[in-house]
């Protein structure tokens, strides 16, 4: 089993002083290795997923991209490191991988006893129901009863025995290693119900036979900041990961498009000028070269780009922009300034 | 004094010299390496765990487990339990279907062994394609397989298969039958029942001493289950039928009332036991051709007929080859039983190895009690094997 293993070789890494040597120097590592290895899922249409070549494409790999792109001026230098929601933090803590890009909700305990580092959020998602429309259920209030497809390690798991307790029904749990298997299982009708974040459940639902059989209910019954996390103790490469998020979501603010980004090295706005490294030694600072941020934009464009060429309103997955607009927009958003 | 004088010159080199000491010396040795690297290990460990800020410590059981577990058939749970209840429950599980599966693996595996041996062409081929078939695919795809024919082929919970008088049902979420409600007076037939049990004991003993002083053979067998049949029978009846059934009904999305054998533990149960079972079949028949021909030859010629000789001359001759590598193959089943995690059967590994693991970030310490557990399950098997063992072997006199 694939989860096990790693479970067992993240045991042994603690035994054979593997993750010892993981721990700082992150970006040195990066740079001798010459690419970057991402935590991802084993694949979510639109966020993470490899195409018909084997080429990982989608909303998490573009922001893996992105941080390929900032460290080593190549977004195409990326490693892929499949991972349950099981395996994910194993895997980050064993020195796996470098950084997580893995639709993973921000969470205390996360944070603080599983010992990650977060910083701040790419895609804010909710926990959601789908189920066939010819259930004839309308509302997550009248599920009790249901057999429920979810993924196991995953904060959905929790947040589904707190929702189902705290309105005093009853639910048949049945427990799914990842996103493939909860679909073939809720598909065969093992399950009448699957839940996990709404943008998983679209993303799912795009990839059914007929769509337009299944609902997503209207309840959201959690608030899941999705966002990438990296290991405790490398500050440095803490550093990065957050500001490359940063870059990408400035950039729109600031109307820079992979398109303009070479013209907008001219322009006259002075925090223009900082981002893309005309002006200052931001890049330095970080331990990067001074034009990192322009080869984001310039390979994979900003938060609005990427957000639209993966999961945005065109089909298949036609995810609206809503909570993840930018903060002028009405959603929430929002990059601390470049100063 | 008869010793050359260079050897005594150099104690250490005398040491060496004589072959007694020098084994010692290197027992010495090797004791001390592998100490060192145990302690080269541990410290690792500690300075590891320290680096990434992890406390090492086993606090954590006690902590609420807030997630769901699907099937606790034998303990209640609820997802404010703790992380030690969800373990247990997962052990219990784990102790289920370790404990069907050598059953139904011993069975299964006798008959097609014995079937190998059979004289019939068919039989005899039909049980070596299944045996190759079965044990050489890997027991992971085994249990992916029949998962998937089960929840694909069987239908939903609403089409369900009535399989008959509208009790037993079939479905993809689970084979669903009557579950058995007992009355007042039920416990007078359980009482019934292990007095009838006794009886039994006491007239097989009696029955024994009897054929050994006088020769004469008593129908034991059936004997027997005329005791374990009518008296209970009769306690039933007295007591009038303190016995209702919980029939399984179509409630909602599922069905409620009776028993059910979740598709999870079934496919798991079928594909560890089928797999397992062919290798108890090559056991089974490396025994009975282990017994010689000469045995069975010489027990006809005493006048035995040839049941009695299968009984009395074969099968106890063949144990002593059988009993050791059946041991094996049980330890083997348990341990198997871990890949429950692939197609979600909630045992130790996918609860406290899995889901506690996740949620509380504690490797080392979970992954540590889930292998003493199956440390302990296995050596508990194998005493429970040596004892059966010691208990038939070939009593000389």
């Amino acid at each position: 089993m694939r989860q096990k293993t790693t479970a067992v070789l993240s045991a042994a890494a603690l035994v054979l002083g593997m993750a010892g040597t993981a721990q700082a120097g992150t970006l040195e590592d990066v740079r001798d290795r010459g690419v970057l290895r991402c935590v991802v899922s084993t694949g979510i249409a639109g966020f993470a997923q490899p195409d018909a070549n084997g080429v990982w494409g989608g909303f998490d790999i573009d922001f893996c991209r992105a941080t390929a792109a900032a460290v080593l001026g190549d977004a195409s230098k990326i490693e892929a490191v499949t991972s349950t929601g099981k395996t994910r933090f194993t895997k980050l803590n064993a020195g796996e991988g470098d950084v997580l890009w893995r639709n993973t909700t921000i969470t205390f305990s996360r944070d603080v006893s599983v010992k990650l580092r977060f910083h701040g959020v790419n895609y804010y998602d909710g926990q959601g129901f789908m189920v066939k429309k010819d259930l004839g259920v309308s509302s997550a209030s009248e599920l009790d009863g249901a057999s429920v497809c979810i993924q196991t390690g995953t904060t959905t798991e929790l947040n589904l025995a707190d929702y189902f307790s705290s309105n005093n029904m009853n639910y048949e749990p049945v427990p799914i290693e990842t996103n493939d298997e909860a679909r073939q299982n809720y598909e065969a009708g093992r399950c009448d119900v699957y839940t996990t974040d709404a943008s998983g459940l679209a993303s799912t639902r795009s990839a059914l036979p007929n769509p337009d059989d299944h609902m997503v209910l209207p309840e959201i019954i959690s608030k899941e900041p999705l966002g990438p996390a990296t290991r405790h103790g490398d500050d440095q490469w803490s550093d990065i990961v957050t500001w490359v998020l940063n870059a990408t979501i400035t950039a729109e603010e600031l109307g820079v498009t992979m398109a303009n980004v070479d013209e907008m090295k001219g322009s006259n706005n002075p925090e223009v000028r900082r981002l893309l490294g005309v002006d200052g030694s931001q890049g330095s600072e970080l331990g990067l070269s001074d034009d990192w941020a322009y080869q984001i934009i310039k390979q994979l464009g900003n938060y609005g780009e990427i957000f639209e060429r993966n999961i945005g309103v065109n089909p298949p997955l036609g995810i609206a922009r809503g909570l993840n607009a930018l903060w002028t927009d009405g959603g929430l958003i929002y990059s601390p300034p470049f100063r | 004094m008869t010793q050359p004088a260079q050897s005594t010159s150099n104690p250490l080199l005398q040491l060496w010299r004589n072959q007694e000491s020098r084994g010692v010396i290197i027992q010495i040795i090797t004791m001390a390496v592998v100490f060192a690297l145990l302690a080269a290990i541990a410290r690792n460990v500690v300075i590891n765990l320290e680096a990434v800020g992890k406390e090492f410590s086993f606090g954590f059981l006690l902590w609420p487990a807030a997630y769901d577990i699907g099937f606790s058939p034998f303990l209640e749970y609820t997802n404010q339990s703790t992380h030690l209840r969800a373990a247990v429950v997962g052990l219990l599980n784990t102790l289920l279907i370790a404990f069907w599966g050598c059953i139904l693996a011993t069975m299964v595996g006798f008959v097609l062994g014995i079937m190998r041996l059979s004289s019939n062409w068919l039989v005899s081929k039909l049980s070596y394609a299944f045996v190759e078939f079965m044990r050489n695919v890997p027991i992971l795809i085994h249990i992916l397989a029949i998962y998937a024919m089960v929840v694909t082929l069987l239908p939903p919970a609403k089409k369900a298969l009535n399989v008959g008088a509208d009790a037993f049902f079939l479905s993809n979420r689970g084979f669903y039958v009557p579950s058995p409600v007992f009355e007042d007076g039920a416990t007078i037939v359980g009482v019934v029942l292990l007095i009838s049990i006794v009886l039994v004991y006491f007239f097989k003993r009696w029955a024994r001493r009897q054929q050994d002083d006088t020769g004469k053979i008593y129908p034991v067998l059936w004997v027997s289950l005329g005791i374990l049949v009518a008296l209970p029978g009769i306690a039933f009846v007295a007591t009038g039928m303190p016995l209702s059934w919980d029939i399984p009904v179509l409630k909602g999305f599922n069905f409620k009332g009776g028993m059910a054998i979740k598709p999870e533990f079934l496919a798991l149960w079928l594909a560890l036991s089928l797999y397992t079972a062919c290798f108890i079949a090559e056991i089974v028949r490396a025994g009975i051709l282990a017994v010689s021909h000469g045995q069975t030859e010489a027990a006809f010629a005493l006048g035995l007929r040839p049941n009695r000789t299968l009984q009395l001359i074969i099968i106890p001759q063949a144990l002593r080859v059988i009993v050791p590598p059946l041991c094996s193959q049980y330890l083997n089943l348990t341990k198997n039983s871990s890949l429950a995690i692939a197609i979600g059967y909630m045992d130790i590994t996918a609860t406290l190895g899995g889901i506690s693991l996740m949620q509380t970030g504690k490797e080392m310490e979970t992954m540590l009690i889930v292998m003493g557990v199956y440390l302990v399950i296995s050596l508990l098997i194998s005493s429970f094997m040596n004892w059966f063992n010691h208990r038939i072997k070939l009593t000389e006199r």
